[in-house]
């Protein structure tokens, strides 16, 4: 693996970090959770660096977490995190970017809607469907119970997928041959 | 480094981070195969009680609870709801256990020892072409990369206040994200150029 390979891996697993920072955003009041602008980096980690270097820097930061590193939103972290209900989704994010940058690959001339469906299917569909049935393992849930929880951060989420479609396609045009 | 480890020189502490992560996963599994509300409870005040073994205090262990209480109490309804009430509490308590094992290895691990522990035991990787020098590299330099993150954040948020943009999310990821894959690109070639073969 060549040092910028190195970099960038250590790059996106920061910039998650970075995004853990932000205050979590309520954008319709107490009718759905807050959502925390995270997992937009698992997003961008896959559609910007890569199906390669991003699934490697996704495994950084999740083993950064396990350390016992307090980079998850809201400053959590350590092994407990993984025992807990979110713990699936924390350990599909290596996933979810390695199908994301899989799905992207270097076509750099796609349009905005199916950038945007590749980044939704790694982001959301590939990361609930481990999640979720973690969720319902550590709860003792059925399933279907567990996607219904679930089904309220989906607006927020579609919300990132756009907004990492916009970034990735600012950045293919500032960089062209990425 | 900043990390949750809470110091000290309990028999826990000097533990090895290898043996506590094995015991962790023993025990968590054992909540899994032996599942009964008894049992899930035992473990409870098991865990409970080597928080003070390891010097920890009672603050300490309801901070690792404290912010998935509202997650626990909509656990707590549906299974409520769903099963009784005896499943409803055998679920809560046997979550909130394993969280707090989990923690309790956290708690009295200083990251970098885990760190050393994780990239050791990783040489077996070695002959399918996996570096632990290159894995140490990209851990230092995801560490050093956040605080310098939160500054150019800072910086672009600043730039875009004064021209009124500063409630613009897209006129600060922009070039947020430009000057970040710029500097990577800088780093890279210094490190390039400094002559580095792990």
């Amino acid at each position: 693996m060549d040092t910028k390979s190195i970099v960038y891996i250590a790059l996106f697993a920061a910039l998650t970090a970075a995004l853990g920072l932000m205050p979590p955003i309520s954008f319709a009041g107490l009718a759905l959770p807050p959502i925390t602008a995270q997992s937009l980096g698992v997003m961008l980690a896959g559609s910007i660096a890569g199906a390669r270097r991003g699934g490697l820097a996704m495994v950084l930061f999740v083993a950064l977490v396990a350390v016992g590193l307090p980079l998850l939103a809201g400053g959590r972290g350590g092994l407990g995190v993984f025992a807990g209900a979110s713990g699936g989704f924390l350990l599909a994010w290596p996933i979810s970017a390695a199908v994301i940058g899989f799905l992207i690959g270097k076509s750099s001339g796609a349009g905005f809607l199916p950038m945007a469906l590749k980044i939704g299917f790694g982001g959301i569909i590939v990361m609930y469907a481990v999640g979720i049935p973690w969720m319902a393992l550590v709860a003792g849930l059925p399933l279907t119970k567990a996607f219904t929880i679930m089904l309220a951060y989906v607006p927020g989420d579609i919300v990132k997928v756009i907004l990492a479609t916009i970034v990735t396609r600012g950045i293919r045009r500032a960089y062209p041959n990425f | 480094m900043l990390d949750l480890y809470s110091p000290g020189t309990s028999p826990i502490h000097r533990m090895s981070p290898g043996a506590k992560i094995l015991v962790m996963m023993l025990g968590g599994t054992g909540l899994f195969v032996f599942d009964s509300l008894p049992i899930a409870c035992a473990a409870f005040v098991c865990v409970l009680a080597l928080y003070p073994v390891a010097g920890l205090t009672a603050k300490q262990a309801w901070a690792q609870i404290r912010p998935l209480l509202w997650i626990f109490g909509i656990f707590f309804a549906l299974q409520w709801w769903l099963s009784g009430l005896t499943v409803a509490a055998f679920v809560v308590i046997r979550l909130a256990t394993l969280i707090l094992l989990a923690s309790l290895v956290t708690l009295t691990t200083r990251a970098s020892d885990m760190i050393d522990t994780i990239t050791r035991a990783l040489g077996f990787l070695r002959p399918l072409g996996v570096n632990p020098a290159k894995i140490g590299l990209a851990i230092s330099l995801a560490l050093r990369f956040i605080p310098v993150l939160a500054q150019i954040t800072r910086e672009v948020r600043e730039a875009q206040k004064t021209r009124g943009l500063e409630r613009s999310v897209i006129a600060t990821a922009m070039p947020m994200a430009i000057r970040t894959i710029k500097m990577a690109d800088d780093i890279s070639d210094a490190i390039e150029s400094r002559g580095y073969r792990p």
